[in-house]
Formats: structure tokens, C-alpha cells, sequence
């Protein structure tokens, strides 16, 4: 299963979503921004850090990019996509999750092992969870606080197109307390939190067993290659 | 800053000029003295053009040339021993010291202070900062792999106090953090005497592989020497305007900007860029762009290389096109390195550049012959030796004095001072310790720092020290801590230096990895104040017998002077970084307790050592006396007995025991992963005659506590013994209980406890 | 230079947590102030003075582009004079 994982200049994250991916069972495969050849994957991650320096608005100049037009193209036709933090400001910069993604309600970067709920297990990147399942994954960001008007909190509410909740701590304002995403038919995903950073015993988030054992975010990826292959 | 205006004649001083005409030169408002302008004209055999004399007088100024710290410096040279120069592949002198860390791997490393700036603008000041030292670790052939930070702040409750920490924390998280750089971590210490003068020195750590280690050097002649990255700008320059021509009326570019603008997304760009230079063997030599800019570029790297070098400075791209070349050769602009490559790589040079959107300029080319010749479209502006201005600038043996208040300081000890003797005073003490400013959770300023990217990140805050893999194969990884206690060197410099390296290698070896290397950052008053003069030596001789004493080298370091507002200086505050290594990262230690029922342990001899401690300060508002006794062969043995311990994984949890002594060391470990002990002093008290106060907050040395599981008891208690390390148990891991229960004290609530600890930053700061 | 200028502000509706900041800074300085709003003015350079063409372009930049409209309206574009 080839996974490609998109560098755009500002990426920082993008090699910690090869690892995952390979840690995971698939084959990681680098993608350019600047090309529109996905080499064939069988699915993408959008990764997380400062595409472009984020300076117009996150993950603004990124949704232009040849290879994201090229994901928004084969997106539309079921190529399954994973867009963290800045992938996910990527994603609905592109439009293809609706709503968007503001500075922090404390004005503050913030850096935390952050308590999920599972809200949606059917979609391509959640299979492996159960329904509303507890999880752990290290959240990182300036401007992950969502917003949509209520019409699109009543659609997405409705729908069950909210793929993650923030548990006790809703740590940057997030309206409906949503860390993430995902589209009505199921392939495409998109959260504030950073999977990739739960993947590897030792590296991961802190657990009451043992330090940094944290290794939620593997099934994300799990997941989709399950699927793929199954 | 410089705000004296000075007229000089419009157009550009030529070499020509200079040898034709004699004129009066703002030598002075460049902060030069009378006898080295003076010789800056006997070294030239005429009077330096007006480009010259900027670039002599920044390349001589403190910041560049260690005039007043080099003869203090040459010890960490001198002091050394074959055995401690084994793993050292460069050593004092470049961008960074370099140590082999086995598997072909190396890791460069170095602390470097940007206090002045941080100041003025702390946001830039501080996110600059952590660009400069990034970039000198590029500049080594290295992936930046990791930061930290050593702060010092003013009195938390100064009206000015608040604005310096918000400008300063939001500058490292948005630099550091769009750099994708873990922050693995770093100290914060607020006291009223760092007021004017806060600290922010900024580590970086990367790693290279053997065969990548790259030289600041043009050694080859012909080579094109390459600016690459952000535009040139008037950033950084407010003082070198006094030379700028035509511009001193009201219109003109004249008031240039002393602070340095940061651009984290081009440097993240130039790293990947760098990166790949490295990768195809493209480049023969590079030198960020840092203090100096240009000057010190293009000098340091003909300097190095025994070579020359021609440079066309109006190939420089430029971001205003109003610059002089004065303005050009000062600009500190940040985001800029400069290579030295050679024809046939050219190329494949562009085509990287190309790629990752970086802007480039050739400026000319490596000479034979040692002189560095800049031109001005065909007229000539600098023609100078390159090691006049980069490597033989003047030396300074400044006068020294022994303070006139230090014996007074050290006659006024704590044993004066009230001791608790009703047990829930102790405890409320345990809790105001914990609280205060210096003790308290610093969650608040590391969670606003990325942690996790690079995903190698084995350990960061609150652990002992920063722990990163460096080779994902084998698990091989490197441990960094850096400490400093100002008080402790206000008491003793000789000492306080001692006990920075003693804490630092401590907390090194309490994850688990030896210690291998040591960087510094010494920050001090004005050199010119010959008691802070003494201060420096005695530092640096202590801080040179400690390495010795510790068989650890320094690699390299950075000296600030000037922290000071009138007459007050801030504390003596050598930072001291020690990197250790570890051969697998699944053998670190954590800094708290995650099982039940494990005996703790506090390992060596509590002393009654209460001057210059957390205790003093908290509860006492005292400073004074003589600080802890400091031997660093109890430390080594301390050091081995942990790592041997760990080998055989017999170590649960360590924790190094300092400032605030065992009680706090407890709270720590207790409020790691939020789990409960009991503990009791009885044996420990009776066997080194200790009170209670003493017990729990003398801060002795080479102490540790340490939990292992019930099985090894026997194994590690004997252990200890053939090491000849004083072990005691003082009590037993207890998940059930949710609290700190000490035997005869108090038990404390974690919640409460937590809650005491966790608050206080965020009461002040939110 | 001749430039048009684009005028972008977060949508009145939505949190704007910058100037919610700098409005409480402002008013914990004794100002009289009671809310602020933080938007963002982009400059569009040119060569030449810009038509009416290259306005209803950058119009078009600023709604696609320069603008998110989910979180932010465009409040302005016009061609800057020249003085």
C-alpha cells in the first residue's frame, strides 16, 4: 500500500508521516508540491507544520499547490486523504471540509497530549477504532481553533461528519469542541491533533503506564491500509 | 546606538581615497578606542576607508572579538587531557564544537546569548535568537535536531516583568516552533537583579554524519563565494549609520533599525536547502550569516582558509536599495549563509537553490593571496589582511579586583535564620517552595513549545534533561541539560561555576546517558567594572578545573558582557550545557515514579548546606553565605552508579536532587505522572545528622533520589555499596495513596499539591 | 508605485481573538474603547497604473485567494492614487 505524504516548503512534519505510515505496514512515498504526480498512491497525507509560513492564512497558499490540486481532483473520486494540522487548515482552505480554522482563543501555541472521542469510525482513517472511543494523540498548534456558521454546525452535527471531539480540555476554542473531520463519503479526514506523534512506544504520549507509550495514532493509519488491502 | 551624528563627505570612500587623503573618522561613536584606530592604521599603512573602519570596528567590538574574555577562554583549551579530547572532532574556535557520538554519527552543539535584543524587542530579540544559533549549527554540516532555552527574567511582580516574558516565549515557540525543531528544555529563573537585563540564550543541537562535517573555510583559489537566503536589509545596523554618507538629514535612511527582524519560514527553507547541499557534496565550505554579517563572513572565512577572497558587494541582493556599502557590510539581516563552492558544482548549487525557492548571488571568488578586496561597482572600498580583522583582533587583560561587598556576603550565612520545628510548618513550606516562581511548574511556557516534532524526542520537560534519538536504527541518543545558578555564583564564582557543570552532567546521568561534552554561555556585568572582571575569571577558572575534575572538554560557548543597568550588574550567570550520550533510548529514566511499591532511595550525604538556597530565598527573602560544597568524584561515582544501575534496569525513576533539595525533588517526582509515596526521614536524619529543615531542603550535592522495584532491592542496595555511594531508603511508591505522605510531616494532598505548583506562572502571566 | 489595495476583515460574527486581546489591553490603559477588530490590508504592485481591468481582477484574487470567506469578508478594493 503506498501512502504519499506532500512537502511543501514549511512542512515539518512530513517525515514523522513516513514513519508512521512504515511503522503502520504501508510504503511512504514523498510527494512535491510543486508536482502534480502522485505516482500512483493508494492514498495521502497532508502533513502538519507551517506550509509557505502559513503567511497569508494557514494552509492558504498550500490549497494551490500543484499535487494539492491534483489530491482535490482525485479526492472528488475516493482517494482516501489525511489532513493533520496544517494538512486539515489545507483541506478546508481547499474547500474540501467545510468551516475554517482560527488563531487559539488564548492567543497561545499550545503543545499538549489532548484526549479524544472517537465521534466517527466510518471513514477511511478511523475503521480501527471503536464508536466513541477514548484516545490520546499530542496536539501542537497556533491556529487550530474552528469555526463554521451554524447552518454548517447543524449539517455537520446532522450528518455525523464530525470524526473527533476534544475531551476535557477544549484547547483552542474549537466551536462544538471539534479536533476534527471528515467528508460524507468517509474518505476524507482531517484533524487538528497529531497522529503521526502517537505511533512509536518511547515517542509518544505519556501513558499511566509507562513514559511516552502512547500509540493511538497508529490504527489511523492501520486503517486505511487495512481497508485498502482487506 | 549610536546617536551622534557625524558628517563625512558623500560618495564612497575608495581605497584610493584613503591613501590620498586623510580625514576625521567617527572611529570613537564606532565604539573603537584611540590605540586600536591607531592601529588599525599602522596594519593598513594608511587610514582605513570608511567600510574598513566599519568592518574593524564590529569585527573588534566585545561581541565579536572576546577581546576582554580571551585570555580568561584559552583554559578551556589548555585544561584537558588526551583522554577528554578523544570524542572531540572540533573543539573551541568554530561555529560549534563537533563530538563523535560512535556509529559515525557526530553531534555539534552550543549555547549562545541574544540578552540586549531580547530587551529592547523581546519577541524578535528572543525568536532571533533561536534562528542564530540554529543556523551555526547548519553551518557545521548538521540537521538542527533539537533547542532549549536558559531565561532569566525580572521580579515577577515588576510592572515591566510580564512584557518580557510574553514577547520572549512568544518569540522562541514562533520561531522554534515553525523551524519544526523540538524544544526538549531549558530553565526560567525571575530575580529583581536580571531587571534591565533578562537573559535569553538559546542551544541548539544537530547531528552530522562523520564524512558531512563542514568548515568555515575558503581554501581553494578560484572557488565562487555564494550569498544565499533571505535579502540583505538595514536589520541590525541602528549604529553603523554614523558612517553612512549623505543620509544624516532628516529624510534620509539615517535611523536604521538596531533590532534584527526574523524569518522562521526562510530558515526552515535555507536548513532544507542546506540540507541538500550537504547531501550532493556541493559546497566546500559555509558560514552563517550572524554579528557582523557580511564582514565577519567573508573575513572568517578567507581567515580560516589561510586564503583571500574578491567580493563584488553590489552583487549583494538587497531588500532596500538605499544601503550603503558601509550599511551592506554591517547588515545583520537574518536567514543568510554564505558558501564557498566550487565552478564545476555550480550547477547543481542553482539548481538546489532553484528548487527550494532560495535567492542567491554570486559575490566573487577565493584568492590566493590574504587579502580581502570588496569592490563598489570598479572602485575599491576594502583591501585589507583577512586576519587582522577576524582573528588578530586585540586582547584585553582587564584589571581585576576582589569585590569589597563579597566578604561580608559570605560572613552572612543562614544559620542565623529560623528554623521550622512544628511539622505543618514544614509541610506549608514544602508547598510555598514548590509554588514560588523559581520552583513552579513552567508548563505554561513549555506547552506554548513543539515537543514532538522530528519524532525522536525520548525525553523533554519536566525531565532532568532533554533526551533525543539520533539514530533510529540502533536507538542510539543524546542527552542535553544546561543549568545555572546565579546566586550560587554571586556567593562563590570559582564555585558557582563548579556547581553549574555539576548540576547539569547530574541531570545527564539521572536520564540515563554518560556525559560526553560541555558548552557555555557565560553572561556577566561590564568587563570594564573590574570587579565583575573577577567574577569572570574566577568563573572560568572554576568552570575550566570542573571539566578537568569531570574529564568532560568544553566545545565551545559564547560570552555575554554588559548585563548590567548603572552600576548594578546581574548575578555572575555561567550557563552551562552538557550533552551526554546513550546507546539505546529505550534505556532512559524517567524523573518520576510510575510503579507501586517501589522503594525510593536517596543516594549521597546530606550536609546542612542551606546558604544561597531555595529555602533562603523563599522563606526568608536570604542570600548569603558560602553555596554547597562541590566534588565532582562523588558526582562521577553518583554518575556511574545510575548508568550502571540502568544497565542492568534495575532504575524505575531517577531524579537529580537541587534546588529546593529532597523536598522538592519529591514534589517533582511525585507530580510527574501525578502518583503518591510514603516517606520517612528517621534514618536519614539520624545517619547525617540532620533537622528536619535541613533534611528536606538542604541543597548538598551529588544527591539523588531513585525508585526500584521491590526484586532488586538486594542487587541495588549492594551495588551501592561496593560503589561507596551513601544509599538510604526514605520510602516506598504508593499508587493507592493520593498523596505525598512524609512520615512525622504532613501527608500532602496531589491535587492540592499539583495545583499549588501548576497555578502560580499562569496567576502571573495569563 | 501604483498599487491596488485590498481590504480584508475577520467576519463581524466571528471571535476575533486578536483584538478581543488588544481591545482588553486597551481598556485595562484607561482607554475609552470598546471593542477592536485586526484585519489585514494586502497592496497589489504594479508597472503601470492599473485599469479597471486589473481591478475587477484583483477583485476576483482577493475573493479566491487573498480572502477565506468562511471566516473572513473582503471590505474593500480600489486603486490606491497617487500623490
Amino acid at each position: 500500500m503506498k501512502i504519499g505524504v506532500i512537502t511543501y516548503p514549511g512542512s515539518l512534519d512530513d517525515r514523522d508521516a513516513q514513519r508512521a505510515i512504515k511503522l503502520a505496514g504501508g510504503t511512504p512515498v514523498p510527494l512535491w508540491h510543486a508536482s502534480d504526480d502522485l505516482k500512483n498512491i493508494d492514498a495521502v497525507v497532508l502533513p502538519g507544520g507551517f506550509s509557505y509560513g502559513d503567511y497569508l492564512r494557514c494552509g492558504a497558499i498550500a490549497a494551490q499547490a500543484p499535487a494539492t490540486k491534483e489530491v482535490i481532483k482525485k479526492a472528488e473520486k475516493g482517494l482516501p486523504v489525511l489532513g493533520i494540522c496544517n494538512g486539515f487548515q489545507v483541506l478546508v482552505e481547499a474547500h474540501l471540509l467545510p468551516g475554517g480554522l482560527i488563531r487559539n482563543e488564548k492567543q497561545h501555541f499550545v503543545c499538549r497530549d489532548q484526549r479524544l472521542r472517537v465521534e466517527n469510525k466510518n471513514t477511511r482513517w478511523t475503521g480501527m477504532f471503536e464508536q466513541n472511543e477514548e484516545i490520546t494523540i499530542p496536539l501542537k498548534n497556533g491556529e487550530g481553533g474552528y469555526i463554521a456558521d451554524e447552518e454548517t454546525l447543524k449539517y455537520l452535527e446532522g450528518e455525523d461528519l464530525i470524526a473527533f471531539r476534544y475531551l476535557d480540555v477544549n484547547p483552542n476554542g474549537s466551536m462544538n469542541e471539534i479536533a476534527g473531520l471528515t467528508n460524507s463519503a468517509g474518505n476524507i479526514v482531517g484533524l487538528m491533533p497529531h497522529p503521526e506523534h502517537a505511533v512509536e512506544p518511547g515517542f509518544g504520549p505519556d501513558t499511566p503506564v509507562a513514559t511516552r507509550s502512547g500509540i493511538d495514532g497508529l490504527r489511523f493509519f492501520q486503517s486505511v491500509i487495512g481497508q485498502v488491502v482487506g | 546606538m549610536f546617536k551622534k551624528k557625524t558628517v563625512i563627505p558623500s560618495g564612497v570612500d575608495t581605497t584610493k581615497d584613503a591613501k590620498s587623503n586623510e580625514k576625521d573618522q567617527p572611529w570613537a561613536e564606532l565604539g573603537l578606542k584611540q590605540d586600536e584606530y591607531q592601529s588599525i592604521k599602522e596594519i593598513l599603512s594608511r587610514r582605513p576607508t570608511s567600510s574598513e573602519l566599519a568592518m574593524y570596528s564590529v569585527m573588534w567590538s566585545e561581541h565579536c572579538s572576546y577581546k576582554s574574555s580571551k585570555i580568561y577562554l584559552r583554559q578551556f583549551g589548555q585544561k584537558v587531557t588526551e583522554e577528554m579530547k578523544k570524542h572531540l572532532m572540533v573543539g573551541m574556535g568554530e561555529n560549534a564544537g563537533v563530538v563523535d557520538v560512535g556509529e559515525g554519527l557526530a553531534v555539534t552543539f552550543k549555547v549562545e546569548s541574544h540578552n540586549h535584543p531580547s530587551y529592547i524587542e523581546p519577541f524578535q530579540g528572543a525568536a532571533t535568537g533561536v534562528g542564530g544559533i540554529v543556523r551555526d549549527i547548519l553551518s557545521m554540516g548538521a540537521r538542527p535536531v533539537a533547542v532549549m532555552d536558559q531565561l532569566r527574567f525580572g521580579d515577577v511582580n515588576h510592572p515591566d516583568t510580564a512584557r518580557v516574558v510574553h514577547g520572549v516565549v512568544d518569540g522562541i515557540s514562533n520561531y522554534g516552533n515553525s523551524l519544526g525543531l523540538p524544544n526538549i528544555g531549558g530553565e526560567t529563573v525571575f530575580d529583581a537583579r536580571y531587571q534591565g537585563n533578562p537573559l535569553v540564550n538559546a542551544l541548539a543541537v544537530g547531528v552530522l554524519k562523520h564524512e558531512d562535517l563542514k568548515l568555515a573555510k575558503a581554501t581553494n583559489p578560484g572557488d565562487l563565494v555564494i550569498l544565499f537566503g533571505a535579502r540583505t536589509g538595514a536589520d541590525g545596523i541602528g549604529g553603523v549609520s554614523v558612517l553612512a554618507s549623505e543620509t544624516f538629514d532628516d529624510e534620509g535612511p539615517s535611523r536604521r533599525p538596531a533590532v534584527q527582524v526574523g524569518d522562521p519560514f526562510a530558515e526552515k527553507v535555507l536548513i532544507e536547502a542546506c540540507m541538500e547541499l550537504y547531501e550532493n557534496d556541493v559546497i566546500a565550505g559555509i558560514q552563517d550569516l550572524g554579528g557582523a554579517g557580511i564582514s565577519c563572513a567573508t573575513s572568517e572565512l578567507a581567515a580560516n582558509g589561510d586564503r583571500g577572497m574578491e567580493i563584488q558587494l553590489r552583487n549583494v541582493l538587497l531588500r532596500d536599495e538605499s544601503l550603503t556599502p558601509e550599511e551592506i557590510l554591517m547588515s545583520e539581516s537574518q536567514e543568510r549563509m554564505m558558501a564557498i563552492v566550487n565552478k564545476k558544482n555550480l550547477k547543481r548549487f542553482e539548481e538546489i537553490m532553484n528548487k527550494w525557492e532560495v535567492e542567491y548571488s554570486i559575490l566573487g571568488k577565493v584568492l590566493s593571496d590574504e587579502k580581502l578586496v570588496i569592490k563598489w561597482d570598479d572602485e575599491e572600498i576594502v583591501n585589507v589582511p583577512p586576519k587582522t580583522v577576524a582573528i588578530d583582533s586585540p586582547v584585553y587583560e582587564r584589571p581585576v579586583e576582589y569585590p569589597t561587598w563579597i566578604d561580608k556576603l559570605n560572613a552572612d550565612s543562614t544559620k542565623d535564620l529560623p528554623r521550622a520545628t512544628d511539622p505543618s510548618e514544614i509541610a506549608s513550606q514544602i508547598i510555598e517552595i514548590a509554588s514560588s516562581p523559581n520552583q513552579a511548574d513552567k508548563s505554561w511556557i513549555t506547552s506554548q513549545y513543539d515537543r514532538y516534532v522530528l519524532g525522536n524526542t525520548a525525553l523533554s520537560m519536566p525531565d532532568d534533561g532533554g533526551m533525543v534519538r539520533v539514530n533510529e536504527e540502533s536507538g542510539l541518543g543524546i542527552t542535553m541539560a544546561t543549568d545555572a545558578n546565579g546566586k550560587y555564583c554571586q556567593l562563590d564564582p570559582y564555585n558557582g561555576a563548579k556547581l553549574a557543570l555539576a548540576e547539569a552532567y547530574r541531570n545527564v546521568a539521572m536520564t540515563g546517558a554518560k556525559p560526553r561534552a560541555v558548552t557555555n554561555c557565560l553572561n556577566f556585568g561590564s568587563p570594564e567594572n573590574p570587579e565583575v572582571m573577577w567574577q569572570f575569571k574566577r568563573a572560568t577558572e572554576g568552570l575550566a578545573d570542573a571539566c578537568m575534575e569531570a574529564g568532560i572538554p568544553v566545545t565551545g560557548g559564547n560570552v555575554s558582557f554588559y548585563n548590567q543597568t548603572g552600576d548594578v550588574a546581574i548575578y555572575p550567570t555561567p550557563v552551562v550545557g552538557v550533552m551526554g550520550v546513550i546507546d539505546d533510548v529505550a534505556r532512559r529514566i524517567p524523573s518520576g515514579w510510575q510503579d507501586t511499591g517501589h522503594n525510593i532511595y536517596l543516594l549521597g550525604t546530606t550536609k546542612d548546606e542551606l546558604d544561597g538556597s531555595a529555602w533562603a530565598e523563599v522563606i526568608h527573602g536570604h542570600l548569603g553565605g558560602k553555596p554547597p560544597e562541590v566534588d565532582f568524584q562523588k558526582e562521577m561515582e553518583l554518575a556511574d552508579l545510575i548508568h550502571g544501575a540502568n544497565i542492568q534496569g534495575m532504575v524505575a525513576s531517577a531524579h537529580d536532587v537541587s534546588e529546593g533539595g529532597l523536598a522538592q525533588a519529591l514534589v517533582e517526582s511525585s507530580l510527574r505522572f501525578g502518583n503518591g509515596a510514603r516517606i520517612w526521614l528517621g534514618e536519614l536524619m539520624e545517619r547525617d545528622g540532620l533537622d528536619l529543615t535541613a533534611a528536606m531542603f538542604s541543597e548538598s550535592q551529588a544527591r539523588a533520589i531513585v525508585s526500584v522495584g521491590r526484586e532488586d532491592d538486594v542487587k541495588f542496595v549492594s551495588l551501592c555499596e561496593a560503589r561507596g555511594v551513601p544509599v538510604v531508603r526514605i520510602g516506598v511508591t504508593d499508587l493507592e495513596s493520593s498523596a505525598l505522605e512524609i512520615q512525622n510531616v504532613a501527608d500532602i494532598d496531589l491535587l492540592e499539591l499539583k495545583s499549588a505548583h501548576v497555578r502560580t506562572l499562569p496567576e502571573l502571566f495569563s | 508605485m501604483p498599487k491596488i489595495i485590498v481590504e480584508i476583515m475577520p467576519k463581524q460574527d466571528l471571535l476575533d481573538p486578536q483584538g478581543k486581546a488588544v481591545a482588553n489591553a486597551l481598556k485595562r490603559a484607561g482607554n475609552d474603547i470598546e471593542t477592536t477588530r485586526i484585519g489585514k490590508r494586502i497592496e497589489l504592485h504594479y508597472k503601470n497604473q492599473p485599469t479597471e481591468k486589473d481591478l475587477e481582477k484583483a477583485k476576483e484574487l482577493a475573493r479566491d485567494f487573498l480572502s477565506n470567506s468562511v471566516i473572513e469578508d473582503v471590505v474593500a478594493v480600489f486603486i490606491e492614487e497617487e500623490n
